[in-house]
């Protein structure tokens, strides 16, 4: 039994009570995400020392950047007793030290399950005066047994809303909307405010994590990087005349908690990644700027279409599995049909219910030969069964690091998507989601399939120009 | 860290700069809430000393984060089976939480069991269970029962102290297969190499040094470990410890219960690797073993001497950080950077004692920085300070040198050439020099005033051969007299070769070579 050989096709094993190899986290690395998009603000993670360590590990290898976190760093006196005084403590430190704009604490596990009530404990620290003037403190409850990483994600983000975001009673700001652009990554996210930006609109970004983790060297240890969405700036989002929320499950329930609130309309759509989910993006701004596509866009869009007709030989019925994160999967075989392929695998850890549902629409006709598995038994192990017992092997995965055993073992390409992706660096740093972001995909895509093809080409076959 | 930053009050008494004051440290204190700490938790530490059993099932009887974030994290290789290396977790969701997750465990057990077939099976308690009061002694005596595979619980709550509890648990779950083999013992000198965890197969290159002196290596815990070898383990005469936080509980268990006397060792470093072959030389005392190792010490160190003087020219003067997890690493650091004409001036680690701390100061010059449990602040700060060259740290140090333009190894779980041994030491100065003398840090703000690293060594492997290379050693000595505080006694006491023998011999080596 080897770690690349999970599994051999033969076996069809059933389980009820086990994960092997997840396809998931747990939530308070999405927290903690989520958190450090918000400028100046130190996540703090309310329990023992090793979680928070696991969690700016992760980050850290993924992002290839310092990810600041503070811990209540529980000991066996505060599971007995709680973890007030350690979080009080943790508050006063924080503020003295590293001085942030805002403490974004979210619970583990054992915090949640002693039932730490955080909001009355940070009542308390405002009590005893442990909140500098203008400073604030803002939570999510986060156990690891509910949702996934992703969840964890949105929870955060709609905690920015609840906390933050207020309607100063004003007419909304017309040009202004609030665009909650999920669990992408940094340069997603800069590329996302561009095209608001190129629409016409102003862009109230959050999380934003675009200037932190993707932070240039200066030199000089920044405990808070430049980037971020401000305080400011999320409170503004009260006055915004419309939510662009990406992904239902990452930002579906800050969007809604926005319009509960101040009654912003809003949409929640699916990650613009590939030319059909992009173009929903821009139609909707479209709507909101009154009907107006500026050309440069125009001029993107059609620059990836021209790669698409370029190459589209290359792309019919190839086959490829995925896995990652809902919001992800659903944009991401939404492209592939797009482009002539077929999705046959498709598997998340992350647990929810309408997962199935949207994914039968973006398949549509493909859904009859597309196996889709989500839960505590859709990990790893499950989706490399699929693809031993297949026949056919598939042509690409695509997936986050843990899929390179499945594509070593099968000899498969790999393209590198989602989180984490501890083995590579330069997805920080371009987009996949937009226009240009379908050009990055495909380059990657056709790259892989060009690549095997060269490989695999007999003499005769090998050819310069393709 | 332009502007100057406080350390947390809490923790002033947890930083000292040598020769300001009379030393005193405090230490062994938990973390200070709030405080950006690199430390993990009990879990981290039972897992990163099991992990490397390679043919034992490891269950994590928990939610899913701490199986994901360990899965397959530590290049500990092995020789046979991969199992260890997939992440099995019982992912307990809300309900389990409520209604209690035994069932379950004892299900993934079941399971699990029945399709590997392990030789033996690990199931870690992570905070969770601590908390719902899973009684996973009487889950594992109902699988074993029920299995006829040993099922052993690892008591590694999270919240139950710190990383160093963790390895008190791993420690108490590997007494309970200790002793469990009734095969006959191995006739001669045998050991147990306790402490190395196999990184990059560094396990391999240690116990190749015991077998070429003679020496039966019975196990290996936990490194390429082996769940039969370690259950025979109580038949070794000596147990030879590394990494001195993880694996004394064990040794110190197995003296109690069969006499087995341990030796403290590290493989990191000239100077330590050969300490350590002496030592346990000793231990046996037989002549001929001592020359063996003798033999073996002038034989390795003539080996890697041309290339490592080739680095120390390139590296002499630069100034290093070192923070680890273990304070023992830290001293081999040290002393290794010394060889190399680095000169160390902050040494820290999250989990030293007193008399660690003791030992760190008296092998630092004035002037060095030691902090314990450091936070990124703290360590910018002090980097900044110094004008440290280099950092050598972990997985969340990494990130830190770079942004702040300085260079950095990997000396913790990340690396991915072994450091441990003659061959490793060779290693540990190419990865220092390739980072410190790279001329990217030309181009860093922080450095771009400096002047221009010296590029003496070219990219690429290294040629063994030392014909034309610039000795710089007038007379033929011992490689290491010239970075050691001479005992000043004939018997050469360099802490290298310890023997007047290996020097002569050395020398007259040399003098043939040059």
């Amino acid at each position: 039994m080897t770690l690349l050989r999970h599994t051999s096709a033969d076996q069809d094993v059933q389980r009820e009570a086990l994960t092997v190899n997840p396809a998931k986290t747990c939530q308070p690395i999405g927290a903690m995400y989520a958190a450090l998009g918000l400028h100046r603000c130190l996540p703090h993670s309310h329990g023992s020392q090793g979680c928070c360590a696991y969690h700016r590990s992760t980050l850290s290898r993924h992002y290839k950047e310092p990810a600041m976190a503070g811990t209540s760093s529980f000991t066996e006196g505060s599971s007995v007793f709680g973890g007030q005084a350690n979080l009080l403590a943790a508050i006063e430190n924080i503020f003295t030290v590293y001085n942030p704009d805002v403490i974004a604490v979210h619970t583990t596990c054992l915090s949640e399950t002693i039932g730490d009530d955080v909001p009355q404990i940070v009542e308390a620290a405002i009590d005893k005066g442990l909140l500098p003037e203008g400073k604030m403190v803002i939570h999510a409850n986060t156990p690891s047994y509910v949702g996934s990483h992703t969840t964890g994600f949105a929870t955060m983000t709609k905690a920015m809303v609840d906390y933050i975001a207020q309607s100063s009673g004003a007419e909304k700001i017309r040009d202004q909307v609030n665009l909650i652009p999920g669990w992408v990554e940094p340069a997603d996210m800069s590329e996302l405010k561009r095209l608001v930006k190129l629409m016409g609109l102003d862009p109230v970004t959050f999380p934003d994590t675009s200037g932190v983790l993707d932070s240039p060297q200066t030199g000089i240890h920044e405990m808070f990087p430049a980037g971020g969405a401000t305080v400011d700036s999320i409170r503004s989002a009260g006055d915004s005349c419309h939510t662009i929320a990406l992904g239902p499950i990452c930002s579906g329930p800050a969007a809604k908690a926005l319009f509960a609130k101040c009654q912003i309309p809003q949409t929640t759509m699916p990650l613009p990644i590939g030319l059909k989910a992009t173009d929903r993006f821009i139609m909707k701004l479209r709507e909101i700027n009154g009907g107006f596509v500026p050309d440069e866009i125009m001029t993107e869009r059609g620059r990836v279409l021209d790669l698409m007709t370029d190459m589209h030989q290359y792309f019919y019925g190839k086959t490829a599995a995925l896995w990652g994160d809902p919001d992800q999967l659903v944009s991401l075989a939404e492209l592939l049909i797009t482009l002539d392929m077929i999705p046959k695998f498709v598997v998340t850890g992350t647990p929810g219910k309408k997962f199935y549902k949207r994914m039968g629409e973006v398949l549509g006709d493909h859904a009859q030969g597309c196996k889709v598995d989500q839960g505590s038994c859709a990990d790893m192990f499950q989706l490399h069964q699929w693809i031993k017992s297949d026949p056919d092997k598939v042509d690409l995965l695509i997936g986050n690091t843990y899929g390179k055993y499945i594509a070593r073992d099968e000899d498969i390409p790999l393209i590198r998507h989602g989180f984490p992706i501890l083995d590579r660096i330069g997805h920080q740093h371009f987009a996949t989601v937009g226009y240009r972001g379908a050009t990055r995909i495909l380059e990657q895509i056709l790259d892989a399939f060009l690549d095997r093809q060269d490989r695999d080409a007999p003499e005769s076959g090998f050819e310069l120009v393709m | 860290m332009r502007e100057a930053i406080d350390i947390l009050d809490a923790r002033r008494r947890q930083v000292h700069t040598k020769g300001s004051q009379p030393f005193q440290l405090d230490c062994e204190k938990h973390s200070v809430a709030g405080s950006v700490s690199q430390r993990a938790c009990v879990f981290c530490g039972s897992r990163v000393v099991l992990y490397p059993i390679t043919d034992a099932l490891h269950l994590v009887h928990g939610p899913i984060g701490c199986a994901a974030y360990t899965w397959d994290i530590r290049g500990a290789q092995s020789s046979g089976s991969q199992l260890h290396r997939m992440s099995f977790s019982t992912d307990l969701r809300e309900k389990d939480v409520i209604y209690g997750g035994e069932k379950k465990c004892e299900a993934a057990l079941i399971e699990l069991i029945g399709r590997y077939r392990p030789k033996a099976a690990f199931v870690y308690a992570t905070c969770i269970v601590g908390l719902i009061g899973d009684d996973l002694e009487a889950v594992c005596r109902r699988v074993t029962a029920q299995t006829g595979v040993e099922t052993i619980p690892v008591h590694s709550e999270g919240f139950a102290g710190s990383k160093k509890d963790g390895y008190t648990a791993a420690c108490a779950a590997l007494d309970r297969l200790v002793g469990t083999s009734e095969s006959p013992p191995p006739d001669g000198p045998s050991i147990n190499i306790l402490g190395d965890f196999n990184i990059a197969g560094e396990t391999w290159i240690i116990r190749d040094y015991y077998e070429r002196m003679g020496v039966n290596v019975i196990s290996t815990i936990t490194g390429d470990g082996r769940v039969d070898d370690i259950r025979r383990a109580h038949q070794a005469q000596l147990n030879v410890v590394q990494c001195s936080g993880s694996m004394k509980g064990l040794a110190r268990l197995m003296k109690q219960k069969y006499d087995i006397p341990f030796v403290h060792v590290s493989y990191f470093g000239l100077e330590d690797v050969s300490k350590a072959l002496y030592d346990v030389a000793e231990q046996f005392n037989d002549p001929a073993m001592m020359q063996r190792t003798t033999q073996l010490v002038r034989d390795e160190i003539s080996a890697v001497m041309p290339q490592l003087r080739r680095y120390r020219d390139a590296l002499q003067g630069k100034k290093a950080a070192v923070y680890t997890g273990g304070a023992f690493k830290a001293f081999s650091l040290v002393r290794s950077l010394r060889t190399l004409g680095v000169q160390t001036v902050i040494a820290g680690s999250q989990t030293g004692n007193p008399q660690d701390y003791q030992q760190l100061e008296s092998l630092c010059d004035d002037g060095t920085v030691l902090l314990d449990d450091t936070n990124p602040l703290e360590l910018a700060k002090f980097i900044d300070q110094t004008g440290a060259d280099l950092l050598i740290g972990g997985v969340k140090e990494r990130p830190i040198a770079y942004k702040l333009g300085v260079a950095f190894c990997d000396h913790n779980h990340e690396r991915k050439r072994c450091l441990a041994g003659y061959e490793g030491m060779v290693n540990f100065a190419n990865e220092v020099y390739s980072s410190v003398c790279s001329p990217v840090w030309s181009l860093s703000p922080r450095k771009r005033h400096a002047p221009p690293v010296k590029r003496s060594i070219g990219p690429g492997p290294l040629v063994t051969a030392d014909a034309g290379l610039p000795l710089n050693t007038k007379a033929p000595q011992c490689p290491t007299a010239a970075t050691v505080p001479s005992a000043g006694s004939d018997s050469h006491a360099c802490g290298v070769c310890q023997l007047k023998a290996h020097c002569s011999g050395l020398a007259a080596q040399e003098t043939e070579t040059a």
